[in-house]
């Protein structure tokens, strides 16, 4: 490249642009040209009345080749640079964007979010801890504080243990059978929470005593002669029922990834510990669960993680009703509903927080082991 | 070289494919640069300036487009609503295009907050439109002095007018909410008298169940709105027990410290009004069991078969049925038919509670006003009235166009001693469209009354 761009005879006016500095002029040019194009597709698809499906066509191509070659470009631009000032430039280039994605999209909004939770409903006024003090004292609040707590617990200890169960025991059948029941075990995870909550409405519906029941589960209860069961409406199940749909869809989770650390098990490991008079429980416990400990925690997490937003199942089945609210779904009725956005920046601040000491341990704890 | 030719030929491929676009975008030009330029000017340099004395021949509007977002999705509702704007679409050549969502509420402010809001979104609850405010065009700018007032009842115009004296709402579509729906051939059969007071709703109650019938159904089962339909009886006992003012502090106090609290004797009573019929196991077709879980456009069914007589809903209801019975007619000699929801207490006269459909302007364009203005006018619904399911609330109504039933609703609207809006809708969304809802939920569900009345009071927001 720097024989072609030093071909012009030296002394003509072109020759300048074959010197240092021309060189890097005219190479931050390339960038800035690609970035004022890229700029004015956008501001000309923002305005034009074009139809839909083309404007998004031509999105779709600009902003792909775009974006590629804006990065070409400003790499050319680099290259022109001094070694030393090149080397320091270019991970910058390739983080950078990434960065400023974060930026703007997380950073910027946890921080607006952080700011407003300290704002009346409007975001008009200050008023101090307010929203934190509904976040924690609201009798409503406490319950759907309290549904949370037991949504982490039942689904985080269901899922991990059931999965890991059924990874080990799958593991002992054979190819054809294990395939057959973890594609069965994993499918829920194939449908939405929306789509399985429609499902379990199905099968959850009740019907008075005198009409046939049209819901599976009572069906069957009252198939046995039992009395049909309100699974949606009596508060001292409806919050199991509704958990239930969320055990459904990520025992599969679970599964599949324990399934795989498990097989990475040597199986000369177990041997030598069977050889050595292990029983099966010993081996589980003792050799099997320490060495696939990171996984475990990894799967924990996630679905820690998973769950404490959970919003979905609840939003669709009772919408917080009889007892079932959940922070996630208040924080969502608080903001589109009631029009509060200090109580609902409040609320995600709340979840954020909840989040923030299960990374920063999980962080932890990979850095420890891979020292 | 091999290094600098991708890029010039992307630079190549990005200059052809603006060229490309670059094609399209004279076409699409014209029509755009007016629209842009006109609004801004006739708002803020002229706002009393009419600009309705449009010529009507020439159709300068033609080829645009307005949205309309709405809040149902019934399909007979809606193909009644599109067929009314065809006149005015064939006249001016804009394209109404409706677009309804069962969430209304919820995406609505998702996208007036996100600055992408509908030219005019239709609310069934003033209280929510208010929330909007800001955002909805001062209307008062928009027709010329006296315009409203002339299409309007005053009462209409003031629910949708901003204590600072913004008009930003304009109404459509009216409902009856105080009325009871039964089969006149089941009631004949059986020799029913239409009740009148309310002793007599009472002993024909317990008359029907002394014949082995079920005089009630009432499913209230909405999804997210779950509780809407025991609110609305809640409502309209208020109206039938205690005074208006009590029901104005109730529902929209003046000044907080008037508030009429959900825990004073007024509102617990009307409550305990409602538990009498719908707690009673024996009243309630599917007992509280199917009142909970039923969906509530179920409502007209089982009053067709006659596994029960009566059910309290609002003129809207026939309309739930079209989709499975097509050829349902309404009428003394129809297939269903209705009585006023009979007053409790002579004190207080016939009082109706009624809901409706208001209309805000979020994009100020010439086209946009046009179907605005479309929409003051009675002519807008002709088909939804003619449909039998609606009332006009404007001035300029043909009263040919209401069949025998509906212009009972019409004549039970216009001899009522006092008309206030439906309450759940005029509160804040807290109570409104949250504890008044799911307190109701718990309230059938069994609950005891005064922790739920408390929970309500405790939910109103302070400000």
């Amino acid at each position: 490249m720097q024989q072609q761009l030093q071909q012009p005879e030296k002394g003509s006016f072109l020759s300048w642009f074959t010197t240092g500095v021309g060189r890097v002029i005219v190479a931050l040019i390339v960038p800035i040209i690609t970035f004022a194009i890229l700029w004015q597709s956008f501001v000309f698809m923002r305005d034009t009345e074009a139809p839909k499906l083309l404007i998004a066509l031509v999105a779709l191509v600009v902003g792909v080749v775009g974006v590629w070659a804006l990065y070409i470009g400003t790499n050319f631009f680099i290259e022109q640079l001094p070694g030393r000032v090149r080397d320091a430039l270019r991970p910058y280039l390739f983080v950078g964007p990434a960065m400023v994605i974060l930026g703007v999209f997380l950073i910027y909004p946890a921080i607006g979010t952080i700011y407003l939770s300290f704002f009346d409903a409007r975001s008009e006024s200050f008023i101090g801890v307010q929203n934190y003090a509904f976040a924690f004292v609201d009798s409503a609040m406490l319950i759907a504080l309290r549904n949370n707590l037991l949504w982490i617990i039942l689904v985080t200890g269901f899922t991990v243990s059931v999965g890991l169960l059924v990874a080990v025991l799958v593991d002992r059948l054979s190819q054809w059978e294990e395939a057959a029941a973890k594609s069965l075990i994993f499918m829920p995870m194939a449908i939405s929470a929306v789509g399985a909550s429609v499902i379990w409405s199905f099968m959850y519906f009740a019907k008075p005593i005198t009409q046939p029941q049209i819901g599976t589960l009572n069906a069957i209860i009252t198939g046995f002669g039992g009395e049909p069961v309100l699974f949606l409406l009596d508060k001292a199940i409806n919050n199991f029922a509704l958990i239930a749909i969320q055990i459904w869809l990520l025992t599969g989770f679970c599964m599949v990834i324990l399934s795989s650390a498990v097989k990475g098990v040597p199986d000369e490991l177990l041997e030598a510990a069977r050889i050595d008079g292990a029983n099966e429980f010993q081996v589980f416990f003792r050799i099997l669960v320490p060495s696939i400990m990171p996984t475990i925690l990894t799967v924990s997490t996630t679905v820690f993680i998973i769950v404490l937003k959970t919003f979905d199942i609840v939003y669709v089945m009772t919408n917080g009703r009889r007892d079932t609210e959940v922070v996630a779904n208040r924080m969502f009725n608080e903001l589109f509903r009631f029009g509060n956005s200090g109580h609902a920046s409040a609320l995600a601040v709340v979840l954020l927080l909840a989040v923030l000491p299960i990374i920063y341990w999980n962080l932890r704890s990979l850095r420890e082991q891979r020292s | 070289m091999l290094r600098k030719s991708p890029f010039f030929i992307v630079v190549l491929l990005l200059s052809l494919i603006l060229a490309a676009c670059g094609g399209t975008q004279p076409a699409a030009e014209p029509t755009d640069a007016p629209e842009e330029a006109q609004p801004a000017e006739a708002t803020e340099e002229e706002p009393a300036e009419p600009t309705e004395e449009e010529p009507a021949g020439d159709q300068p509007y033609a080829g645009t487009t307005v949205t309309i977002f709405g809040a149902y999705t019934e399909q007979a509702e809606v193909e009644a609503f599109e067929q009314g704007f065809v006149p005015f679409e064939e006249e001016t050549g804009i394209d109404v295009v409706y677009e309804g969502a069962s969430d209304f509420e919820v995406l609505i402010a998702t996208r007036t907050e996100g600055g992408n809001p509908p030219d005019i979104a239709g609310f069934p609850q003033p209280g929510l439109m208010k929330r909007f405010a800001d955002q909805a065009v001062d209307l008062s700018t928009v027709f010329e002095d006296g315009y409203l007032q002339q299409q309007y009842n005053q009462s209409w115009i003031d629910m949708a007018t901003m204590p600072d004296g913004r008009i930003i709402g304009i109404w459509n579509r009216a409902i009856v909410k105080s009325l009871v729906w039964y089969s006149p051939a089941q009631f004949a059969e059986a020799g029913y008298e239409i009740p009148t007071t309310w002793e007599e709703l009472v002993a024909l109650s317990d008359q029907m169940v002394a014949d082995g019938k079920v005089p009630w159904y009432a499913p209230m089962e909405s999804g997210n709105a779950t509780g809407w339909v025991g609110t609305d009886w809640i409502e309209d006992i208020m109206l039938r027990t205690t005074s208006v003012e009590n029901y104005d502090n109730w529902t929209v106090p003046a000044a907080p410290e008037d508030r009429l609290l959900f825990a004073s004797p007024e509102v617990k009573q009307a409550w305990e009004y409602i538990g009498s019929i719908l707690l009673n196991e024996d009243y309630v077709y599917g007992g509280i069991l199917s009142t909970l879980q039923d969906r509530f456009f179920d409502t007209g069914k089982p009053l067709l078969t006659g596994e029960a007589m009566m059910a309290k809903q609002g003129s809207y209801m026939p309309g739930w049925l079209l989709e499975d019975f097509p050829e349902l007619t309404v009428g003394p000699n129809g297939d269903l038919n209705y009585f006023y929801f009979p007053p409790i207490d002579a004190t207080y006269g016939s009082p109706v509670l009624t809901g409706g459909d208001v209309y805000s302007m979020y994009n100020d364009r010439p086209e946009v006003r046009e179907v605005l203005k479309f929409l003051t006018t009675a002519q807008s619904i002709e088909p939804s009235i003619k449909a039998g399911t609606f009332i006009a609330p404007h001035t300029d109504v043909n009263m040919d166009w209401y069949d025998e039933a509906n212009r009972g609703i019409a004549e039970i609207l216009a001899n009522a001693d006092t008309v206030r809006f439906d309450g759940s809708d005029l509160m804040p969304g807290e109570v409104g469209t949250g504890t008044f809802w799911s307190g109701m939920v718990d309230y059938i569900n069994g609950e005891d009354l005064d922790p739920i009345l408390e929970e309500i009071d405790a939910s109103w927001p302070a400000q």
